[in-house]
């Protein structure tokens, strides 16, 4: 028979059809399956490796384990458990002992076993202490931040033993290894995989080899995320989910559609006012946590421009619409840091004294010699939040005579931006992984300059206290230190804080066991369904 | 016919060359500084300096050229910071998700647009032509992300007949073994019906987004261009001696008012696969539009590099189709090199 093109073509059009019967594998039910949707996923496996963005956290969280981690707590507001920052349990760590002379802390490691089969030792444990305090970057300056700082420092005592020897007594260190950056490689497979580099950067990025509650079954980047419950978890108790998938979709009308569907059971990162709206509406439950040592703050130069005058910084603080900026940038999702008490407690961030006068900031600013012209530059990348509140700003400040110009920088540029410090007013939010007042302010007002002490602060009775403060061992001269601290900063106001943003998770009604963790990532471990 | 479309391609080499250098040096240009972007909220001034000269940002710009072009020489476009996978296996993933999507909006615009076309130029001023009117204005003046969104809240939302807008396919089914990467076509090769309708169900509505806004150009090119050719002698003389009009317009009229429309479709196609970059955020898409749109946002050279390269390709891979369609369709259309 020939062929004709009439016959090829019904053929082609047939060819679907001719069903083999074969029905296609599925993959565990609705019920044990978590969808996630959020506005963008990891763009490495590995937490610790340079460059890693924000979710990467959450892969390092749930695939890995560390030797210790936060103990849950309930939030105060319902909806979960947030973390306890001074209080400890062990991950990998069966137990653990500081030595008497509060130099040096021993672990016990559990029977834990990698994904790979192979039990966890203590070589492991160093391997990847090491690897975090000598790869660079973003690991090592946290590494750095809780006085982790020489690989010398970690030390093997024997297969199940691992003790990690102090520099310095810092009340951080414990707790530093319990975020999201000192976690635990099955370091003979990463070797063996490395290719020759010591840190087997190129493999880890790809790959996990971990001890965690889940496996990665599958990693699109830019697309989506499955994640697989290691059912041979040690470190705790076995999560409720069975496979979990996490989807990057960009756009948030799109994740509030899927969630106000009820498609997607768990929904992070939309703008406050669909938060607000999801609330308000009843449906969808909203989770909020005011985030730990994080604050939405304006920043004025100290060094360069007008507010060099700290009168005039204190104007801006006395003139600021704080009940304003709350309500129309963030919709009330979060805490107004305006109209604290003249004596600071032991806390951060906290309201400083000041609230809306006019009058107190128009003799200010005439005792400094009258208005003038200056610009105030925010992220680009956070411009749902900081638009709204600059213009806001601009028209309190416009009121007694500072005319403010706005200026958008793009998120590429904001960093090289606030290196510069020489814009007069930034708005930013800066929040710490480690939730004790000297920690933020040694980042963001200390004379080190770091990038985020955006004011260009410098004031050496102020770095005094803070030194102090962070390596004080007793409890009386330490909250008296940050009294002292906190007064001063009220009184200078370097940076006025505006609000302290709470951080929103959106969830089914059926899902339960929500766990807020410091790094802001979700953590599957101890999620619930049904 | 081989020896035409190897003159043709000699001709493209320059511009191919000039669109290498000029995006090496535009994304050069951008502001914003890639290290700093990548070493993270908490980095010190060490630790981006390190990465620069990992990425080799510190090296003059002919250095940085000459290795770039070496890399490409090799097929190699480089590494996305922003995905932290290789380029060219980035774009290899995402393409035919653009392609497949850009294709399908084609057909659905083309399935509509040229009988309403054909239909406004015989029935000149009847309510068909205003109705071919109003669809082009609307479908040129409604952005693409309001249409997409608008779909998404009227066929999803509200009435709940299209599925979740959560990319091509479904949560719960697994992509089939990849061929061409055009889904539709996988799933049919594998021969599993479930997947191919789950993958259709995912595609009609950011197609149809697509196809709203393609409209106007098609329709009204082949309304014009059918107009012009009704009024020519050979289609007069066809009436005159007697065929039927459905000969007349189907055999004579249309085959010969083609030729403009092929020249807009190849020029809708070229632009759409750009435009998509909207629809593919709202549909959570995961083509080389919004791939590009991110890697631009975060100063990430490599990805833009190789996203416009691989753009100016098919660009002249596309004119050189058209170009042979061209002879096809009109046997006097001669190509000369």
């Amino acid at each position: 028979m020939a062929i004709t093109r009439r016959a090829a073509i019904a053929g082609g059009i047939a060819a679907p059809f001719l069903m083999t019967g074969r029905a296609s594998a599925q993959s565990p039910s609705r019920s044990e399956t978590l969808l996630l949707v959020q506005e963008y996923g990891p763009n490495s496996l590995d937490m610790q490796g340079i460059g890693s963005s924000q979710p990467v956290n959450g892969v390092a969280l749930n695939c890995y384990d560390r030797l210790l981690r936060f103990k849950p707590v309930p939030i105060p507001a319902g909806g979960g458990n947030q973390v306890s920052m001074g209080e400890l349990e062990g991950e990998l760590a069966e137990s653990w002992q500081v030595a008497s002379d509060g130099m040096s802390c021993t672990f016990k490691l559990r029977d834990a076993k990698f994904h790979s089969g192979r039990p966890v030792t203590a070589k492991d444990v160093k391997w990847s202490l090491d690897r975090a305090c000598t790869i660079g970057g973003f690991a090592t300056t946290q590494m750095n931040a809780g006085s982790l700082e020489k690989p010398e420092q970690f030390v093997v005592v024997d297969d199940k033993t691992f003790r990690v020897d102090f520099l310095r007594k810092d009340k951080m260190t414990l707790p530093n290894l319990a975020v999201t950056i000192p976690f635990v490689f099955d370091s003979e497979l990463a070797i063996k995989n490395s290719g020759g580099d010591p840190h087997a950067k190129e493999w880890l990025k790809n790959n996990v080899a971990g001890s965690g509650a889940y496996k990665v079954e599958s990693w699109k980047p830019g697309v989506e995320t499955i994640y697989v419950r290691n059912d041979d978890w040690a470190c705790g108790k076995l999560p409720q989910l069975k496979r979990i998938i996490a989807r990057d979709i960009a756009s948030p009308s799109t994740r509030r559609a899927l969630m106000e569907r009820g498609d997607a059971d768990v929904s992070y990162g939309l703008p406050p006012k669909d938060f607000k709206d999801l609330l308000d509406g009843g449906k969808i439950n909203v989770v909020g946590v005011p985030i730990p040592n994080g604050v939405w703050g304006l920043y004025l130069n100290s060094q360069v421009g007008p507010f060099k005058d700290v009168r005039l910084r204190q104007a801006v603080a006395w003139v600021l619409p704080y009940d304003k900026m709350l309500q129309a940038s963030l919709f009330g999702r979060g805490v107004d840091m305006s109209g604290g008490p003249e004596t600071p407690k032991v806390a951060w961030p906290q309201p400083f004294p000041y609230k809306t006068s006019i009058e107190k900031a128009k003799e200010l600013v005439a005792a400094a010699g009258g208005g003038f012209s200056t610009t105030l530059q925010f992220d680009a990348g956070n411009a749902t939040v900081a638009e709204p509140m600059s213009v806001l700003i601009k028209e309190a400040l416009g009121a007694i005579g500072i005319n403010v110009e706005i200026s958008k920088v793009p998120g590429a540029n904001f960093r090289t931006e606030i290196a510069k410090k020489t814009n007069p007013m930034t708005l930013n939010r800066f929040a710490g992984w480690l939730d004790y007042p000297d920690y933020y302010l040694f980042w963001t007002m200390h004379g080190n300059n770091s990038i985020f002490n955006i004011a260009n602060y410098q004031n050496p009775a102020l770095d005094k206290l803070i030194d102090a403060a962070r390596f004080s061992a007793d409890k009386a001269e330490y909250d008296k230190l940050v009294v002292d601290f906190v007064k001063l900063v009220n009184n200078e106001v370097p940076m006025v804080p505006i609000a302290q943003p709470t951080h929103d998770v959106a969830l089914q009604k059926s899902i339960g066991g929500y766990q807020f963790q410091p790094c802001r990532e979700p953590d599957f471990r101890y999620l619930t369904k049904g | 016919m081989l020896g035409m479309i190897a003159a043709r391609l000699k001709t493209t080499i320059p511009s191919v060359i000039g669109v290498i250098i000029v995006t090496f040096l535009l994304t050069r240009v951008l502001p914003g500084d890639t290290a700093a972007y990548f070493a993270g909220p908490a980095a010190s001034n060490e630790a981006i300096a390190d990465i620069r000269s990992k990425l080799g940002l510190d090296q003059p710009l002919p250095v940085q050229f000459v290795s770039y072009v070496v890399a490409l020489v090799r097929g190699d476009l480089g590494t996305s910071l922003t995905t932290g996978q290789p380029v060219t296996a980035d774009l290899a993933q995402r393409l035919p998700a653009s392609a497949e999507l850009t294709l399908v909006g084609l057909l659905i615009s083309m399935a509509i647009a040229l009988p309403l076309g054909v239909l406004a130029a015989v029935r000149q001023g009847s309510w068909i032509d205003h109705l071919c009117r109003i669809v082009a204005t609307a479908g040129v003046s409604l952005p693409v992300f309001f249409t997409g969104l608008l779909l998404v809240y009227v066929f999803y939302f509200i009435l709940g007949w299209a599925p979740a807008p959560l990319g091509r396919l479904d949560v719960f089914f697994s992509e089939p073994p990849r061929v061409t990467g055009f889904l539709l076509i996988d799933s049919l090769i594998a021969r599993d019906l479930g997947t191919f309708s789950a993958a259709l169900s995912q595609i009609l509505l950011p197609a149809l987004t697509l196809a709203i806004f393609s409209l106007a150009p098609i329709t009204r090119m082949t309304r014009a261009s059918m107009l012009a050719v009704l009024g020519a002698d050979f289609v007069r003389t066809a009436r005159a001696s007697g065929l039927s009009t459905r000969k007349v317009i189907g055999t004579y009229a249309f085959r010969n008012a083609m030729l403009p429309v092929v020249t807009t479709l190849g020029m809708v196609f070229s632009f759409l696969l750009g435009a998509n970059v909207l629809v593919e955020k709202v549909f959570a898409w995961p083509g080389v539009g919004s791939y590009a749109v991110e890697a631009l946002l975060a100063s990430d050279y490599a990805p833009i590099q190789g996203f416009v390269l691989t753009m100016a390709i098919l660009y002249v891979a596309l004119n050189l189709l058209i170009d042979i369609l061209y002879g096809v369709i009109d046997p006097r259309v001669r190509l000369e090199g």
